[in-house]
Formats: C-alpha cells, structure tokens, sequence
C-alpha cells in the first residue's frame, strides 16, 4: 500500500511540476542554507586551526602586564634580557626562547616611505616561529653582540619600499638609523586575527634597544616548547622562575601573562563555532518556513481534489488510505526539498570556500540530519491537511464542484 | 444520528465482509425496513424518508424513479453505504449496516458495491485505465492482474483501444462507459447507478443502458438505478416509484413488456 502511495503521490506531483517546485523551494533553500552555514563554519574553523597551527601550536607568548584578551598585555614593568636566559637555562624541554621588543616606525628608501613594525630579535625568533628567511640570511653573532645596522625585511615591506628592486645589499632609513637589508622573509599572510604578518622589519636586539628604543627593554618572550613536551608543564614553570625573578609574593596577582597558543586556538574555534551555530539556528527557521509553505500547498490541493477524494471514498478506500496517500505526497514533497537543497549546499559550499579561502569540510552527519528533518517537516506539515482529506464526507465530497 | 446498534460482535461482522464469501441464501441481498432520514436538527430539519421499506434480490434490475426530492438520491446513498438510516435498518446480505463504523462501510462498498454517477467522475487527467484500475488498488491486487482486468474490463465496455486516453479525451458516453469499467472491474454484488444516463442524448442513453442490461443478464450482477427518463427505466425489470420519502408504487415489468420497451 506504501507503494502505491508513493507511486501515486510521484503521478501527482509530475502532473504540477511547477507548483511541486515551488512549494518545495522553501525546503530547498532552507537545507541549503543550513548545510552550507556548517560546511563553511567547520571549514573557518579548521583554516584557524591551520593557521594556528602554521604559527607553532608549541608556542607561549609571554607578556607583561595582566592579561586582557585575545593578544593583550602590554604595560607593567618591562622584561631584561637576563629574565629570557633565565628561561632558557632554567625551564626544560624548550626548542628555543626569543626576546624581542617592537615599535611602530616608518622606514624610509628612496622616496618611498611606509609605517611598520620594526622588532628587535636574536636569531632565535626565526626558531620559536617556525619562519624561515627566503632570500639573503639571518643575523650572524658578531652583528647581534656587536648591535650592527642591518636587518631583515618581511615580504610587504619588500614590495611596499622596494617594488621590483634588489633589497638585499641596499639602506633602509628608521628614524635616524640606516640599517643594511641582509634578508627577506619568506611570506606568511593575514594572521588569525587578520593583520599582516609579513609587515615588520627586524633587527638585532641589541640595535633596536640603543638606537631605536632607547632602552634595555624586551616587551615579549616567545618560547616554543619541545614537540610531544607539555606546554602546560612548561607554562607553569615559566611563571613559577617569573614570579620570583619578579618579586612576586604568594597572594599577588602576576603582572605578567603567559598565553598558550593553543588556548587562542580554543577560543577562535570556540567564536567560530558559535557563529555556525546562530548562523545554522537561522538557517533552521528557514526550514520552519518552508514546511508551513508545504502544509499551505497541501491544504490548496485538498481542496482542490475533493471531489478525488469523495470517488476514492466511495470505491472503498478506509480513512487511513487517504491520510497515507496525502501524507506520502507531502513527505516525497519535502524530501525531495530535501535532496536538491543537499546537492545544492554541495555545490555552492564548495563555491563558496573557493572564494573565501577556506578549507571545504562537507560533514556526512550534517547532510543526513538535513535530510530527515526535509522528511519529518513533511509528516508534520503534511498531517494536518492529509487528516482534513481522510475525515471528508464523501456524498459531500462527491458534489464539490 | 440515531443509528440503532444491535450488537453484533464486530469480528463476524469483518469475516462478513471478506472477499468470495458466499451470501447468505435465506437474507436477500438488500433489505430496508422502516428507514427514515432526517437531515438537520430541531426546526430546521428535514425528513427526508419518512420509512422507506425495500427488499431487493441477487441478480434484480430495479430503476427507481420520483420527482426530485422525493427521497431517491438518499436512499441511493443508504444503499451505497455512504450514508446510515436516522431509524429502522438496512440489513446488506443480512448485515446491518446501521452498527458498521465509517471504515467497515468503505470495505463493504470496497468488496460488493460498484458506483456509476451522473457526472461519470473519473480522476481527471488520469488515463482510462488507471480510473478503471482504481478500485483494485484498494482491494490490494497485484498490478500485472490489475492491468489485466481492467483491460478485460474496458474491453468488455468497447473501450479497447482507448485505455490510454484520459477522460478530457473522451466524449461523454466514451467516460460514462469508464466509470462503468470501473464499477464492475471488482465483479460487484451491486452496482449502483445514479442517473447514469442525465448527462447523455438518448442515442449514448440507449447504449449505455444497453451495457447495463447486458452486465446484469450475463454477469448476474444486481443493478439499481436512479432515473427520471421513463425510456431508461423500461429497460428495468422493476420500478419503484418514490414521493414524499416514502415508496409509492413496486411494480414487476412483465417478460413481454420487456420484450418491447416503451
């Protein structure tokens, strides 16, 4: 009998292609919208992860000043030098420890100018962030003792001051400095939090302190801990060493901070995550919408094929043959809804996550989900006029014009 | 409305309704007794049969006749099991159909009835053999016997070749002999017609009766028809003549005057 009545409701809805279509658009859209809100959501969420990721997921920033978000910091009293040595010789399983200390500046060639920031380093930044120069070299030992003029440029001021020219070899102007360019850095792109990360010039620490800054302060301490080596193990000892080089008495707050990246990871996905789901909540309300559009077409068509009915009834067919046939036709109705909003959401997520850079993650569950509740839209939506068809008198029925 | 329940255990009353179950030979086929419909309630209500007595046999042709209003469509329609008595009893095959639920009444019609309306109504846009396959899709039968039959059927009707086209394809006495494929593709005990020739000139009249006659006399299928054109009603070997809800006049036509219709 099933059968039958999926036959049936098949043969009904090829005879209204049109109004089938557009009743189940509703059902298209919202399943679209639904599966390609979470495809792209998994999709931003795993490019943080990678980006992250690309950044050392073994990476602690250490900061001064108490922690104030994502990246904060900043303020209370500056580190030494002597405070990363410290850390280095004291805490174990570190893959390296990186003093550095930053200022906007702008750097000059030419005629061309452009503001920057300009990061005092010791070859151990290139370790902790994993960033590799792509032409030229790092600093060698004698220029980082010594405080030398020379640095190395990332891959936006290369093009911004140097356009189509050989930077290795010529001066770039800071404030009263003229520094060498010895290297340029290999590109990274927008970081996570969508600033630039190739846009910044780095010297020697010891140069940025005397000529730049004009004093013995480093503001940030990346250290990368040792692969498969506890990054909570080794955040709890930094602040342990800290604490005490920092005079730091029991009950008092750290004036310090020192950030997991793997937290910011958490906290990003965490963002993204949230926003899948509003996004997917609305997306659902769609769904909402588009099976009341079903149970309106239904209640059209009952009407309309009363006069069906009142001849089905009186050959013989019980109440509950009716409700199944006409509540079969409104579930193949929104299921198939369902079928083209998935291959819809196929199509256009991928689009999507090609324009927008972001990695295409198509979750299975996801695409199954969508599609039973396209089928269970339809029993609901579709009980309502399919029982208004089963209680039809049928000598009523039968004289409907 | 005021059906009276006799209490019958509802299990017999099932198996009664199982196709090929042999009628009860001492029971005729349709008997009512005393039965009265009232439409509306209070003031405004509407007696309709003012208690009708009627006992129809296996195998009749019974054309019933009336002025309009007078009572004939509603008493098709409790003898079509689409509607009950307000009082006294339609016994079907003995059973009375009175105490049957709404569900128990649809495979009754399901199993013994056959319906030819005035106005044929065919599922429209739906081929002459789909309509016709219709009432064997709710008996549950396979669709190779399905195709089967309701092409015999249609055959049977002279509708051989046209088991493709749909009802807007076919003139009206082409869809009336559909809708008569339909009612006896199921080999119903009784095949109810209601005015089945209104909408036809008397030339597809006559044929249409013709096959009527022809299904009764060779299938032995018992027919009952409404019609208000004495010419149809001659070809019935019975006429009951309605007014006021009540039968006025049973009369048996006699194998003469059937031999020349008047």
């Amino acid at each position: 009998m099933l059968w039958n009545a999926l036959l049936l409701a098949l043969r009904e809805l090829r005879r209204n292609v049109m109004r089938s279509f557009l009743t189940i658009l509703g059902i298209v859209i919202g399943v679209a919208a639904v599966i390609t809100m979470v495809t792209i959501g998994g999709g931003a969420t795993l490019q943080v992860t990678q980006q992250v990721a690309s950044l050392g997921s073994n990476l602690l920033m250490i900061r001064t000043g108490q922690r104030m978000g994502p990246g904060g910091g900043g303020g209370g009293v500056a580190f030494r030098l002597a405070d990363a040595d410290a850390i280095a010789r004291d805490v174990g399983a570190l893959a390296g420890v990186a003093a550095s200390a930053s200022q906007n500046q702008t750097a000059i060639v030419g005629n061309e100018s452009w503001s920057t920031q300009v990061t005092g380093v010791d070859n151990q930044f290139f370790v902790v962030r994993n960033w590799s120069v792509a032409s030229g070299r790092q600093f060698i030992d004698s220029e980082l003792r010594a405080g030398k003029a020379v640095c190395v440029i990332g891959a936006t001021v290369r093009a911004k001051l140097f356009g189509a020219a050989e930077p290795l070899g010529n001066n770039l102007r800071l404030q009263k400095l003229s520094c060498q360019v010895i290297g340029v850095l290999e590109a990274k792109g927008q970081s996570t939090m969508g600033s630039d990360q190739d846009d910044l010039v780095l010297l020697p620490l010891r140069t940025f302190q005397r000529r730049i800054s004009g004093n013995q302060d480093v503001r940030l301490i990346q250290v990368s801990v040792q692969e498969g080596a506890s990054t909570e193990k080794a955040q709890a000892d930094i602040e342990r060493l800290l604490r005490e080089r920092r005079h730091i008495a029991g009950s008092k707050e750290d004036d310090f901070n020192v950030m997991d990246m793997k937290e910011i990871t958490r906290m990003l996905t965490g963002t993204t995550q949230v926003l899948t789901a509003l996004l997917g909540a609305v997306a659902a309300v769609s769904l909402l919408v588009g099976g009341i559009g079903i149970m309106n077409i239904m209640l059209v068509s009952v009407t309309e094929r009363t006069r069906e009915i009142g001849i089905r009834l009186a050959i013989g067919a019980v109440e509950r043959e009716v409700l199944t046939q006409f509540l079969v036709e409104a579930v193949v109705l929104s299921s198939f809804g369902g079928v083209i909003g998935i291959a819809l959401a196929i199509a256009g997520s991928w689009g999507l996550t090609v324009y927008l850079e972001v990695p295409y993650v198509l979750n299975p569950a996801i695409i199954v989900i969508a599609f039973l509740f396209s089928a269970a839209v339809g029993v609901i939506f579709g009980y309502f006029p399919a029982r208004k068809a089963a209680r039809l008198d049928p000598i009523e029925a039968l004289r409907h014009e | 409305m005021g059906s009276r329940l006799r209490g019958n255990d509802s299990t017999g009353l099932t198996r009664a309704f199982l196709p090929g179950d042999c009628p009860m030979s001492e029971s005729p086929l349709i008997a009512l007794a005393g039965v009265t419909k009232i439409f509306g309630a209070g003031a405004a209500s509407m007696q309709a049969l003012r208690g009708v007595n009627l006992t129809i046999n296996a195998g009749e042709f019974v054309a019933i006749m009336g002025p309009s209003g007078s009572g004939k469509s509603t008493c098709m329609n409790i003898l079509g099991c689409l509607d009950t008595p307000s009082s006294g009893s339609y016994r079907f095959k003995g059973v009375d159909v009175g105490a049957l639920e709404r569900d128990q009444r649809a495979r009754l019609r399901r199993h013994y009835l056959g319906f030819v309306f005035q106005g044929y109504n065919l599922l429209s846009r739906t081929s002459a053999l789909e309509n016709v396959e219709l009432p064997l899709i709710y008996r549950g039968a396979p669709a190779n016997e399905r195709h089967a039959r309701a092409e015999r059927a249609l055959a049977a009707v002279g509708l051989g070749g046209w088991a493709d086209h749909t009802p807007s394809e076919l003139s009206g006495g082409q869809q009336q002999r559909v809708a008569i494929a339909r009612a006896i593709v199921t080999e119903p005990a009784v095949l109810l017609a209601d005015e089945p020739t209104g909408n036809l000139d008397s030339a597809r009249g006559r044929e249409i009766m013709e096959l009527l006659t022809t299904f009764n006399r060779d299938q032995g299928i018992t027919i009952v028809m409404v019609t208000h054109e004495p010419d149809m009603a001659a070809y019935a070997r019975r006429v009951v003549r309605f007014f006021d809800g009540v039968v006025a006049s049973d009369e048996q036509r006699t194998a003469q005057a059937l031999a020349e219709p008047a």
